[in-house]
């Protein structure tokens, strides 16, 4: 594929790094030609330098037989605009990172008016993959696609599991919960379940639900989850902000510690179920005052790494609590992960592999139908995003009354950025998009999934 | 510095030269020459060598900028040192030193030739000389990088470092894609030269090994008065594809992907096509009363300018016998060059435009000390870094000119000869004026300045550096 990556910033660099290690085409532009000559000479790219979105540039770099555009620059309007500018030109999918909480809150409108494919927030999905850590313990793994709108939520059946030996359509009745069993691993196989199947001892189950349904869930069948119900948040910056809403919504009591005043009131109108402190969490004795030693996940979110790390050392040696650090830096990395401090959360490397995870998901899908091909369970099963059309023969009916063909599953419809978990009783409209999880491989188009 | 890595570019470069020796020895079997059989002998030592290079797979494939310029340099004396042997052996260049010269004359496309009866050489051997300047032309490594994954993707420096020109841009993402596309376009060119010159009736052998020689701005002559003798019309194909092998390649590939107003616009090519426009006026004018016919002597003269601006060296007429002005304006023609991006060596006329511009700004900022103004060249701003690098390759450029031309004039000959001969080494054109006019040859000089001239035209089909950069202690350092 052909891949334009507009901003050749920390981002920017890792996305070029592994595309063209993928031996995609990469162009890449940037207005300073010091970082420029850096990409070209450390990777088999091309480089522009010049304005992202000035046509002239994003002609010069082949934005007309480009596959995809991706703007990674530090500001979110010259981003859109790129997108915009590369949409009219070239016609290519677009990306674009855009990380101001206005805008945020209208993602859904900018994407759908100004065609983008995808936006990215990197405060925000370092936010919600903090929240995942916090939420399930290690013994389920979370698999997830669609750009992180899917959750794929994989655990092991035990025997003393209340759902080993019931039927998947007894599900619904015996739990009182809305999931989806979407796939199933037994003996190295993949199997796409149907209403009849019965899960035994030792499968792994795949489950799609929702965030407060997941909880639910594990707790009615017996599997203990271990959920955090205090979390304590260092630094007020954007990522606490949307942890801490993640992490209300979900009823774990939040506690932010912030140093400045006038952020500390801001937070505290947004956030009115979390506690806003105003103090210096470097100060031991506010954090021991604050309840470091009864809480049970320490994250710490300041803008220095090294801070981050000291005070998730400090808790470590307080406090049995769950630690997550932020580190903006991915340069030592290794080194860090060295030091044991539980989790540690990468922003940028968060934010390029989403980005990474679409593109890939993209090129598996050339030549068919298929907006994104994701590989999921070890590459055992594939995901497909599909776009509904007016002339889909699969429109208006109840999914049970369509002849589906075996081992395929309609496990997710997105209704104008409205996720919906599908059953039986449920129809796809035009204009949907809909992910089917399935063990058959070379679907090219909606109507395939019939029989 | 990666040895291990730089050894298996050599070990490579051995295998694709034993590889191009099958072409002559198919012409050696085609004649029925027994001097094939040294083809094979040396396509066996290439072959042998080359494999034990690459035997062992080096372990760390990232090279960085001092080891690719090391490694281009290296390629080429290797290169020539092997390719050299076949004229060895077969006896048809008995002194190895010769033999040398003439392969170092071939692969960098100078053209400068130490033999005194050309035709004397068997076909193959003939097929040989020429068929080094075509390989010259565009590059070896270019070549193998066009064929291999050498590097692992990062070979930009390889690249770099063995074009033309002050900065190299590529034309698509890929390196590798690059060099085949500019292969496929020299490809082309050579093969629609070649049909051309066979439509004039020039025999098949001859055809290809002109046109090989015009490709790579070579111009290694099969016939020991070059180009003389054959047919107007020849002469004129060949003058037209020597102007089109000097311009930038990448214009040919603008026009391949159809945007012309961006390919035409180049002011280089522009300022290159009227150099040759004015020096043809110029030149035709001051040999009026040589010729009988003024189209004859714009024939001449236009073969004439062509072949040295582009520095290929092929000759029609002794231009030794001309008035002064007009060697005058040929000297400044073969110091100045073809464009960047060409097969054509010398100073590169972009070059010419940075630093005439870099002059003009100069001026301006004696008149006006507070002007702020930047050079910019087609609407694009020339970075510092490449201003500051064309200087400091002029300066390299003159003083490597006056070190050589010292050394050689040991020799005690007249001054023109010396001087000529080291301005047509390092600029890659091939013959000079007085001893080493179109009509002489380079055998007359001591093994020393022969050695001298050697590293010149390396140096200059290199771009100065690589060659340079061997010869500093610190490059060889721990």
């Amino acid at each position: 594929m052909k891949i334009i990556i507009v901003g050749c910033g920390k981002v920017g660099m890792n996305i070029t790094e592994q595309l063209s290690a993928e031996e995609h085409d990469v162009v890449v532009i940037d207005e300073n030609s010091e970082k420029v000559k850096a990409a070209s000479n450390s990777f088999d790219v091309m480089g522009v330098v010049g304005n992202g979105a000035s046509y002239n540039v994003q002609s010069e770099a082949g934005v007309e037989s480009a596959d995809i555009l991706i703007a990674v620059t530090a500001s979110d309007e010259l981003n859109l605009l790129c997108c915009l500018i590369a949409k009219k030109a070239g016609n290519c999918r677009t990306i674009a990172r855009v990380r101001n909480p206005v805008y945020s809150k209208e993602v859904n409108f900018i994407k759908e008016e100004l065609g983008l494919s995808m936006i990215i927030n990197p405060e925000y999905a370092a936010a919600t993959e903090i929240a995942r850590i916090l939420r399930f313990p290690s013994a389920i793994k979370i698999d997830t696609f669609a750009r992180g709108r899917v959750e794929l939520l994989k655990f092991k059946v035990s025997g003393s599991l209340k759902i080993c030996g019931c039927m998947l359509m007894d599900i619904k009745n015996r739990f009182k919960t809305d999931v989806l069993v979407c796939a199933v691993e037994r003996d190295k196989e993949v199997i796409i379940p149907g209403g009849n199947f019965v899960i035994r001892e030792n499968d792994i189950v795949s489950i799609i639900t929702s965030h407060k349904g997941a909880a639910e869930f594990f707790r009615r069948i017996g599997l203990e989850t271990h959920q955090v119900h205090k979390a304590m948040l260092v630094g007020g910056g954007k990522i606490a902000f949307y942890l801490a809403k993640q992490l209300t919504e979900m009823g774990i009591d939040v506690r932010i510690i912030e140093l400045n005043r006038k952020r500390c009131e801001e937070l505290c109108e947004e956030l009115p179920k979390a506690v806003v402190i105003n103090g210096d969490a470097t100060n031991q004795e506010l954090l021991v005052e604050e309840g470091l030693l009864s809480t049970e996940a320490f994250v710490t979110l300041t803008n220095y790494d090294e801070e981050n790390i000291l005070l998730a050392l400090y808790a470590k040696s307080k406090t049995d609590a769950k630690l997550i650090a932020k580190v903006n830096r991915l340069t030592f990395d290794e080194v860090i992960n060295n030091m044991d401090l539980g989790s540690i959360v990468y922003p940028k490397f968060i934010t390029s592999n989403s980005i990474l995870q679409y593109v890939r998901a993209m090129s598996n899908s050339i030549g068919s139908n298929v907006t994104t091909l994701y590989k999921i369970l070890d590459n055992k099963a594939e995901a497909l995003e599909f776009t509904v059309t007016e002339s889909a023969p699969v429109i208006g009916v109840p999914l049970q009354k369509l002849n589906l063909k075996d081992h395929l599953l309609v496990c997710c419809i997105n209704r104008n950025g409205k996720i919906i978990t599908p059953n039986g009783q449920d129809m796809i409209k035009a204009g949907d998009t809909v992910i089917i999880v399935t063990t058959n491989r070379g679907l090219k188009d909606i109507k395939d999934i019939l029989k | 510095m990666n040895y291990k890595f730089i050894k298996c570019i050599i070990g490579w470069i051995l295998i694709f030269e034993a590889c191009f020796m099958v072409l002559p020895l198919a012409v050696a079997l085609i004649y029925r020459e027994k001097e094939g059989v040294w083809f094979v002998v040396s396509m066996a030592i290439c072959a042998a060598i080359g494999g034990l290079c690459i035997l062992k797979k080096p372990e760390r494939k990232s090279i960085f900028a001092k080891d690719s310029l090391v490694a281009v340099a290296l390629s080429w004396i290797v290169l020539s040192l092997f390719g050299a042997l076949p004229f060895v052996f077969s006896g048809s260049i008995p002194s190895y030193i010769d033999a040398l010269f003439e392969m170092i004359s071939g692969f960098t496309t100078t053209g400068a030739s130490i033999l005194s009866d050309v035709e004397s050489l068997p076909r193959c051997m003939l097929f040989w000389r020429s068929f080094s300047h075509w390989i010259g032309g565009m590059g070896v490594l270019v070549f193998v990088m066009a064929i291999l994954p050498l590097a692992g993707g990062n070979n930009m420096y390889l690249m770099k470092a063995e074009s033309p020109g002050p900065s190299v841009s590529k034309l698509v993402p890929k390196v590798r894609q690059t060099a085949m596309i500019l292969y496929g376009i020299y490809i082309f060119l050579t093969l629609l030269q070649i049909v051309l010159l066979l439509i004039g009736r020039m025999p098949v052998f001859d055809a290809i090994c002109t046109a090989f020689g015009t490709a790579g701005t070579g111009g290694f002559g099969i016939k020991n008065t070059s180009l003389s003798g054959y047919s107007s019309y020849i002469q004129i194909v060949t003058t037209v594809f020597m102007i089109a092998f000097g311009i930038n390649f990448n214009v040919y590939f603008l026009i391949l992907m159809k945007k012309y107003s961006q390919a035409f616009r180049s002011s280089e090519v522009k300022v290159y096509l009227s150099v040759i426009l004015v020096s043809i006026l110029l030149i035709v004018w001051d040999t009026r009363v040589m010729f009988g016919s003024l189209a004859d002597g714009f024939k001449h003269v236009s073969f004439q300018v062509a072949s040295i601006i582009t520095t290929t060296g092929f000759s029609t007429v002794d231009f030794n016998m001309w008035p002064e002005f007009s060697k005058t304006v040929l000297l400044a023609l073969l110091m100045m060059g073809a464009c960047a991006g060409s097969t054509g060596g010398g100073i590169k006329v972009s070059r010419i435009i940075i630093l005439v511009k870099y002059v003009l700004r100069e001026f301006q900022t004696l008149v006006h000390p507070r002007s702020v103004k930047k050079v910019s060249v087609d609407g694009r701003m020339v970075e510092h870094e490449v201003v500051r690098s064309t200087n400091v390759f002029l300066i390299v450029y003159v003083l490597l000119f006056a070190i050589s031309l010292l050394i050689v004039s040991l020799n005690e000959y007249d001054f023109t000869t010396n001087f000529t001969a080291v301005a047509t080494t390092i600029g890659n054109v091939g013959p000079g004026f007085s001893n080493v006019g179109p009509a002489s040859n380079f055998s007359f000089f001591s093994p020393l300045s022969k050695c001298v001239l050697m590293f010149d035209m390396l140096a200059g089909r290199l771009e100065l550096f690589p060659m340079l950069i061997m010869l500093l202690p610190s490059t060889w350092k721990k």
